[in-house]
């Protein structure tokens, strides 16, 4: 009950006029920005980071709530009228939801994921209401060297877990871990790896990379490889469901939202997993029940389970990062360098500080997931013509919108020369496959390992012991070894079942 | 994927070499910073690591490479990965941008955004040139006044101070 006055009481701080318009105004932009080819939610977010500056904290968090879930709603709009999805998180939703919208049931498809989006962000994010300051009040008893461990394992998951390659995402890894070394040392004001720069002294802005990475990456690679042909995007009215389709939705999206939760509140979870095993549920549920079964021809239930799925975790997403300050995707990288700016330091004190702070943005999570359903339902066709913006056009806007975020954090030139060559390290982690969220991750979660482990080592005097004499640090230790160990194990089992997955859809692709 | 002949893709070493360097010099930096007295850490240990784990990657991308190992390059969208990339295209947005950096101090985003929108959408191919330098202005004008006055971040006027 105690948890229910205090979301009550954070309705309270939320729901003034001023701040659910806000709300609604993140709604609209994250959408906007969502539904453009090539920006998922962490772009979007980054791309619209300025845009807060001139808020204060409890505002520009209800407005990163509103960004954040209309990015990735938007996402799934792009990936449902245009086959091609721009996140591993849609590339489930496409299967179904593009063979749906080329039958003509583009409206419901869209309905259904705005409905599961809507159902499972609200399940979500009240689980991360039930769920954070429990693990908060765990978690302030631990120490440094847990915390250090715990960061060590996070990043291990992300780099190994998710990807092609374990080689690539470790070098993702060590390249963000080196980016996030420059600048003053925390504790001796020495400077490291900045070449006598003093505009490197104050570390390099994790905005800056993020969007150059991103944005200008993104927009630089598709400037190589642009495709020519024309763009068939699939027209669509209003969305809405008939009676069948409710029949047919709601299992599936409590089912993928059951699905999503966890797996976004762990570390490395991520959607891509929690996504493709909704969809795969779905499918052997619908083989089951014979019938007419309709997977592989746009089955409504392989677009509202890996909706749900995918806006399930990433409201569990929030559980570590606002109970740990321990972020797990790239969209929550940004989300803590974000409150980072305001001040606010993420982790296990952070319930009590500012308790009021947590409570408005649970609510205003709350109230964004709402506004979603009510704003996008009817602007539907209006996002859908979105899509037909002429590309080079497009992706001037992008370039315009990454030096004008870039710029606009210190006004200064060099910001925009850094925001190059994180463009260019963008376009070379793409050409080489090397993924993205370690990289993000290591700019973040360095420095503050640097500063666990140090303050572990302090306590011991330097020895290598000090990392190791907590019997919780121990555990997560073995729990590092055996993300090392078990994935090759895995991957015997899981990469033949994906691949296949991805062939059939490149087969049709091309067809 | 499939194809039977091993296929090295060479720019690979290139990367491994670039990596192999960074690590280095990560460590060499490194060698340059004071410990304090009582400070058993430091703030040479965590270069140290990391500069090594670079070096170590990078040895083992090179391994990987002569092995064969390709990368698989992102796709998107509006992505073609069966045409060969335009290094063309990829030059003229980078000089743009370059520009751009060079001279917003001194024109001023308004102008600057501008042509950087519209520089930008006719090295992507935008034969419109008068509508998209149009669009720029529109949208470097807005962006600046909505900084200007909506944030209170001034943004660089340029020669339009006292215009804008």
């Amino acid at each position: 009950m105690d948890t229910l006055n205090l979301l009550l009481d954070g309705f309270a701080g939320a729901l003034t006029l001023e701040n659910l318009l806000y709300a609604a105004i993140g709604v609209l932009l994250g959408t906007f920005v969502g539904v453009l080819p090539g920006i998922g939610p962490a772009m979007a977010l980054a791309l619209l980071l300025p845009v807060t500056y001139g808020l204060d904290a409890t505002q520009a968090l209800i407005m990163f709530a509103g960004i954040y879930y209309g990015g990735m709603y938007g996402g799934s709009t792009t990936s449902i009228l245009l086959n091609t999805p721009g996140e591993s998180a849609s590339v489930m939703t496409a299967i179904e939801g593009n063979k749906m919208a080329k039958k003509g049931r583009a409206a419901q498809a869209l309905a259904t994921a705005a409905i599961g989006s809507f159902i499972a962000g609200t399940i979500g994010t009240l689980l991360v209401a039930f769920f954070t300051p429990t693990i908060a009040t765990w978690a302030v008893e631990i120490g440094a060297p847990t915390y250090f461990a715990i960061m060590l394992l996070a990043m291990v998951l992300v780099s190994s877990v998710l990807g092609a390659s374990r080689l690539r995402g470790f070098i993702a890894l060590a390249i963000g871990l080196t980016i996030g070394l420059v600048g003053l040392d925390a504790s001796t004001a020495q400077a490291r790896l900045t070449g006598g720069s003093l505009e490197l002294a104050d570390g390099i802005d994790i905005v800056v990379v993020a969007v150059g990475v991103f944005a200008i990456g993104e927009a630089l690679w598709t400037a190589a490889h642009l495709r020519r042909r024309p763009i068939d995007v699939i027209p669509v009215g209003r969305p809405f469901m008939g009676r069948d389709d409710w029949r047919r939705s709601w299992a599936p999206w409590l089912r993928g939202t059951a699905l999503g939760f966890p797996f976004g509140a762990l570390p490395a979870g991520g959607a891509e997993t929690p996504t493709f095993l909704s969809y795969i549920t779905e499918r052997k549920l619908a083989a089951r029940r014979g019938g007419s079964n309709e997977f592989g021809e746009g089955a409504i239930e392989g677009v509202a389970g890996p909706e749900a799925a995918n806006n399930a975790s990433a409201a569990g997403m929030f559980v570590p990062l606002l109970a740990l300050g321990l972020p797990v995707t790239a969209t929550a990288s940004i989300l803590l360098a974000a409150m980072q700016k305001y001040g606010i330091v993420p982790g296990p004190t952070l319930m009590t500080d500012q308790p009021d702070l947590i409570w408005t943005l649970l609510a205003s999570l709350l109230i964004g997931n709402t506004l979603l359903l009510v704003i996008n339902l009817p602007l539907a066709p209006v996002w859908a013509k979105l899509l037909r913006v002429p590309r080079p056009q497009l992706y001037a806007g992008i370039l315009f919108f990454a030096c004008l975020g870039a710029y606009s954090v210190g006004q200064s030139s060099f910001d925009l020369l850094l925001l190059l060559v994180f463009g260019c390290l963008g376009f070379a982690i793409r050409r080489f496959g090397i993924p993205v969220l370690p990289l993000i991750l290591g700019v973040i979660l360095g420095p503050l390992m640097e500063v666990k482990m140090r303050e572990a080592l302090d306590l011991s005097g330097g020895a290598v012991s000090g990392l190791f004499n907590e019997p919780l640090a121990i555990f997560v230790y073995v729990l590092v070894v055996l993300a090392v160990v078990v994935p090759p194990l895995i991957a015997r089992y899981r990469p033949p079942a994906l691949l296949e997955h991805h062939d059939q859809h490149h087969d049709e692709e091309v067809s | 994927m499939t194809s039977d002949e091993p296929r090295i893709d060479r720019a690979q070493f290139g990367l491994a070499v670039v990596l192999a360097l960074v690590g280095l010099y990560t460590i060499v930096d490194a060698r340059g910073l004071n410990v304090g007295f009582g400070d058993p850490i430091g703030p040479r240990v965590f270069p140290y690591v990391i500069g090594t784990f670079m070096v170590v990657l990078a040895v083992l991308l090179a391994v990987a490479t002569a092995r064969g190992d390709v990368p698989q390059a992102e796709e998107g969208e509006d992505i073609d990965l069966t045409t060969p990339p335009d290094w063309l295209t990829v030059g003229k947005l980078v000089g743009i941008l370059v520009l751009n950096l060079l001279l917003v101090n001194v024109l001023g985003w308004a102008i600057t955004g501008a042509l950087l929108f519209a520089g930008c959408a006719w090295a992507l191919g935008s034969r419109t040139l008068l509508r998209d330098l149009l669009v720029g202005a529109v949208m470097a004008v807005a962006s600046w006044y909505f900084f200007y006055s909506g944030l209170g971040v001034p943004l660089s006027p340029g020669i339009l101070d006292g215009i804008l």
